[in-house]
């Protein structure tokens, strides 16, 4: 049963906000919170996928006709109007044949690399509770985000903004279970804190590994500080048989946007405005008129 | 289900085969995930394909579609061999003991049980009876040695199905099947207990009805059928189609069971003697009440009008002369022998086999009627006739509410009848059937009224008590299956038990002097003068075992687990502590536990458990299935491979064979492949794909193959195909699997072919409708369709 056990509130503090300040973490405080994938009891119903688009509203593609064809998957992948797909992979194992079918949505990193990448101050936010999320009123629609997301999550719309599954930022806020954990029929999908749900998942690890399944593992990786979204993989050590990278971790371009790059932009910028304002109280302001005048 | 769905999680061990719960009964399958993460149940899967429930199983078994029996008979005799049944069990919960007439033979080289007469496609069924006493009493040797008592019959008829003969017939390699044989055959201990769970894959077949039948001797012999976490789990597909089924939606029955009454059934007298079965044993033999529930139906329905002097309007009822299923329905219909066709809620066309015949069959009425939420291929039947411009049929469809918006109740799988509230308000013109049914009725009883007519009584004196005649609502007629008291009802001391005109308390207490009215006897008690039981939502449970008595109320007597009374041993104790359920409490002299008794309380443990037969044991030989007694392998109709136990007998011989111009069969060399119909878990037959949000879920239709079959036709994922059969075609787009291996049966290379169900003409996304292709082959004890199994080719589409 996935209840908010939180200490003090789960409302929306910020943690990170892009190309800001971190806002002061004594004012408000939250739980991490965080939903666990049980790999090992979904059965790939696609009842998670339709209620996300239910309640978030939105109209999926349609992908029909011979260029559109995508066996038991719904279409290619995740899509403006699509925050969350089932995605099947068949795989031989020295185990025998796997069917991986995998939640695919934000993973909603501790550390996120979308927020990291992003220029536009506010644009995206990481509430106390660790939900990332967007606010296009902000976005300059410039695309960083895309590759600062070691998921490939963000799909632009026509307007050019992006969008992506807000672990349903709304029904958590008001203290219910995120869409897709409350519609799940096997108990695949487990809401909680953080804490919460490593120690579940430990315990159903536990389960899977007395089942014969050794390499059977938790992902939750360590190069973006750990995810919102935690799976309980049966194949531990192919994380990949379920569209999941092994190493995520950001860009180091990110990185470097962030870290030298920024230091050397941000000198570049302000030398450059430093010159043009000496050049104007030294010399006065250009005049191109000038110039013309004396070709006459 | 013999159990109910929460029960599931009390399994040891959990088979899944006939069946696909995880992706057609997702909220169901919980409880099966429940029983592996809280007690470490294994899953077992077996079916023809690498499916949703495999993807989750601990092990998984390819089988090659129609050859289930030759599975289950390798399990049988695994266990007969290996001395792994319940010995207690079966000999005082079975009919292992008896000894059967000398007429019963079963010949292995024709295939053929005694008695079989090849002209009318029949057997004597009279000639495999159990050898009675003076008393009419059966014959037993409890010692379970006589040659011809059914253990013993048993043991032999089953000692063809080998490890061995099983891998040839079904392609599952020895190990495997012995690996998965042991696990089985471990939970005959008193204290473990194995589920089994199908649906539409064992009933879709030409011997669907003995497959369960094989199914059932198997639990009785491990002593798995009673006990928390054992049974035989029917899953059924719609919401509701077990209360449908209670309520005759077959033609073969009356509400709860009971018979319409036959042509050589000229009085009530006949009619009840007919359908009153005589104890053989010591069993309680609940059929004898018979009368009870049949003159208490006719009540309800005739009230004043049904009288002991004309036999309670037994005559009003019509006699039919042979029954008319739907295979007989359809086959009428193509040859032109009805007039018209109301369909509440079914789209016939698109849910039977050999859609041409159906189509063309429609084409031939009159008039029909579909009541349904959209326009469904039925209602468009005549896009599917080669030349629509003769036909005649008119087509009137009126829009009915969707389950959201109405009233009612369903009753699940588990036989719990729950309420269900409206939603909100159909759109447009939309009607609840029951505002269709109470227009319909009242406008054909007035003209009635005003016109006369041959036999105008049955329709004038039929019991319509409902606030407004022209709307009844749910709650008026679930009233009305649960019955009242026509006179004050008094108990055996003459104290008054129940009063005149209040409901009854239950079946217990109906009469078959008329003084009782119950429209259907099997779900009296649900509302009682305190209220509709169906609307409880008491979510506790006592025992901790799921049994969570006030959730809503399950038919019989609100009973959870049926038969409960084998859950205890012969003496009355319970196997074991952990499987405690139900035990006799010798100091009050009656049965006590976590439930309803399925058995009078105080009858001694003497009495055998399974009450509604009247050996009050279950059967391991089964005489009334009219294609045998024991279960045997017979080929599907359209087989890529010979019947190795009898090719002179490759079919189930009673199989009745229609033969029409359209009712094609083909052979392996034109269709080599083995084809089966499916559904998909995204969308509900025919409906869904209707609307928008679940049809972007699987919006195309396709065709799921071997990849070695797709490098051999030299098809690539998403290339357009069409299955092809002797009937008709179907195109979808293919995808190559790794989860459908070829197999090897009896040394031959046999690929397996599947194909779901769900597109048409209509709604969002369009696409074949697979039945273009099924056959018209059908089970001889149920009438249900051969989808799964028949033979098919397949051909690339140019794009």
């Amino acid at each position: 049963m996935a209840t908010v056990t939180t200490e003090g509130t789960v409302g929306l503090g910020l943690r990170r906000v892009s190309a800001s300040k971190s806002p002061d973490q004594s004012v408000k405080q939250a739980d991490q919170l965080a939903i666990l994938v049980d790999i090992s009891s979904c059965i790939g119903c696609k009842a998670c996928e339709a209620a996300c688009s239910q309640w978030h509203d939105l109209k999926p593609p349609l992908n029909v006709g011979q260029q559109a064809f995508f066996g038991y998957q719904s279409g290619p992948g995740l899509a403006p109007n699509l925050f969350m797909y089932m995605r099947f992979q068949e795989e031989e194992t020295p185990n025998g044949l796997v069917w991986a079918i995998t939640k695919y949505q934000c993973m909603h990193c501790a550390d996120p690399g979308c927020l990291k990448a992003c220029p536009s101050p506010g644009a995206i936010v990481q509430y106390a509770n660790g939900v990332v999320d967007f606010d296009h009123s902000k976005c300059i629609g410039c695309k960083f985000c895309l590759s600062g997301c070691p998921f490939d999550v963000p799909r632009y719309d026509a307007n050019n903004k992006p969008w992506k599954c807000n672990f349903c930022i709304d029904r958590v806020s008001a203290g219910l279970e995120p869409m897709c954990v409350k519609t799940c029929p096997t108990n695949a999908l487990h809401f909680g804190t953080k804490e919460e749900m490593l120690i579940r998942a430990n315990k159903l690890l536990e389960g899977l590994k007395k089942r014969g399944f050794e390499k059977a593992s938790i992902y939750d990786p360590p190069g973006v500080g750990g995810t919102g979204y935690i799976y309980l993989l049966p194949h531990g050590d192919k994380p990949e048989m379920y569209g999941l990278p092994k190493e995520a971790s950001i860009s180091p371009l990110v990185s470097l946007w962030k870290g030298p790059l920024k230091l050397i932009g941000s000198i570049v910028l302000w030398g450059t405005l430093l010159g043009a304002f000496l050049q104007l109280i030294l010399f006065g302001p250009i005049k191109v008129g000038k110039k013309h005048k004396k070709e006459e | 289900m013999t159990n109910g769905w929460n029960d599931i999680k009390n399994a040891d061990l959990i088979l899944v085969m006939g069946g696909n719960p995880a992706e057609n009964h997702p909220c169901g399958f919980k409880w099966a995930i429940k029983a592996r993460q809280e007690r470490g149940a294994k899953i077992i899967c077996v079916d023809p394909r690498f499916n949703r429930t495999a993807a989750v199983s601990d092990i998984f078994l390819q089988i090659r579609p129609g050859s289930d029996i030759a599975f289950m008979g390798g399990l049988i005799n695994y266990v007969l061999q290996n001395k792994k049944y319940n010995e207690e069990y079966i000999k005082h919960f079975t009919n292992a003991a008896y000894i059967v007439k000398d007429t019963y033979s079963f010949d292995p080289q024709t295939g053929l049980f005694s008695g079989y007469d090849p002209e009318k496609r029949k057997y004597d069924q009279s000639l495999w009876g159990y050898e009675l006493d003076e008393n009419g009493t059966a014959k037993k040797d409890m010692t379970l040695q006589h040659p011809r008592c059914v253990l013993q019959l048993m043991k032999e008829f089953y000692s063809r199905y080998t490890p061995e003969v099983v891998e040839k017939l079904t392609g599952i390699p020895k190990d495997k099947f012995l690996e998965v044989a042991k696990l089985i055959a471990e939970t005959s201990a008193p204290d473990k207990a194995m589920t089994h769970l199908y649906a539409l894959g064992w009933t879709h077949h030409s011997t669907g009805t003995q497959l369960i039948g094989s199914m059932a001797i198997l639990q009785l012999l491990l002593g798995n059928i009673g006990v928390p976490g054992g049974a035989i789990n029917a899953l059924r597909g719609h919401a509701n189609v077990q209360g449908m089924t209670d309520l005759a939606g077959e033609g073969r029955f009356l509400p709860g069971y009971l018979r319409p009454p036959r042509a050589d059934h000229q009085s009530l007298k006949d009619h009840i003697q007919a359908n009153t079965p005589k104890a053989v044993d010591t069993s309680m033999n609940f059929w004898s009440n018979y009368g009870k529930f049949y003159i208490s139906l006719l009540k309800a329905w005739y009230g004043n009008s049904a009288t002991p002097e004309n036999e309670f309007a037994y005559h009003y009822l019509p006699k039919i002369e042979k029954l008319i299923s739907m295979d007989e329905i359809l086959d009428r219909m193509y040859k032109g022998k009805m007039e018209g066709f109301v369909s509440v809620g079914m789209n016939i066309l698109a849910s039977n086999p050999n859609v041409r015949k159906i189509a063309e069959g429609l084409g031939k009425l009159k008039w029909m009627v579909v009541i349904d939420v959209f326009e469904t291929e039925m209602a468009g039947f005549w896009k599917y006739v080669d030349d629509s411009s003769k036909i005649k049929t008119e087509v009137f469809l009126l829009p009915a509410a969707l389950f959201a918006e109405k009233e009612g109740s369903f009753t699940n799988s588990g036989r719990v009848i729950k309420w269900k509230y409206k939603a909100v308000d159909p759109p447009g013109e939309a009607k609840d059937e029951l505002w269709i049914a109470g227009q319909l009725w009242m406008r054909l009883k007035n003209l009635y009224k005003k016109e006369g007519g041959k036999f105008p009584d049955p329709i004038l004196n039929l019991t319509w008590n409902f606030q407004n005649p022209y709307y009844p609502t749910a709650e008026e007629v679930l009233r009305e299956m649960n019955g009242y008291a026509l006179a004050d009802l008094t108990d055996d001391k003459g104290n008054v038990v129940v009063k005149k005109g209040e409901r009854l308390p239950g079946f217990g207490v109906l009469r078959d002097d008329g003084t009782t009215a119950c429209g259907m006897w099997l779900y009296s008690g649900i509302f009682p003068q305190s209220g509709n039981r169906a609307k409880s939502t008491d979510l506790s449970d006592p025992s901790g075992l799921g049994v969570y008595p006030g959730y809503g109320y399950s038919w019989p007597a609100n009973r959870r687990i049926l038969y409960n009374r084998a859950s205890a041993d012969p003496s009355g104790k319970p196997w074991s502590e952990k499987k405690k359920y139900l035990w006799w409490n010798e100091a009050e002299g009656k049965w006590v536990g976590y439930d309803v008794p399925d058995i009078k309380p105080d009858l001694t443990p003497d009495y055998g458990p399974f009450i509604m037969l009247p050996e009050g044991r279950g059967r391991l030989f089964c005489a009334p299935l009219v294609d045998g007694p024991f279960p045997e392998h017979y080929e599907p109709f359209e087989s890529p491979v010979e019947n190795i136990l009898h090719p002179k007998t490759p079919h189930n011989p009673v199989v009745k064979i229609y033969k029409s111009d359209l009712d094609l069969l083909g052979k392996p060399d034109e269709f080599p492949y083995v084809a089966t119909t499916y559904r998909v878990v995204e969308h509900f037959h025919y409906w869904t794909k209707h609307i928008y949000g679940t049809s972007v879920l699987v919006p195309n239709m396709f065709i799921e193959i071997p990849e070695e079959l797709a490098k051999e036709l030299g098809v690539k994922e998403g290339d357009k195909v069409r299955v092809v059969t002797a009937r008709g075609s179907a195109e979808g787009y293919v995808l190559p699997t790794k989860r459908i291996k070829p197999l090897t049966i009896n040394g031959k290379k046999v690929y397996t072919v599947g194909i779901p169900i769900h597109w048409g003409n209509e709604g969002v996304v369009k696409g074949a409708l697979a039945n273009m292709i099924t056959p018209f082959v059908w089970d001889p004890n149920s009438q249900t369709p051969e989808f799964k199994g028949f033979l098919c080719r397949l051909e690339k589409v140019k794009a």
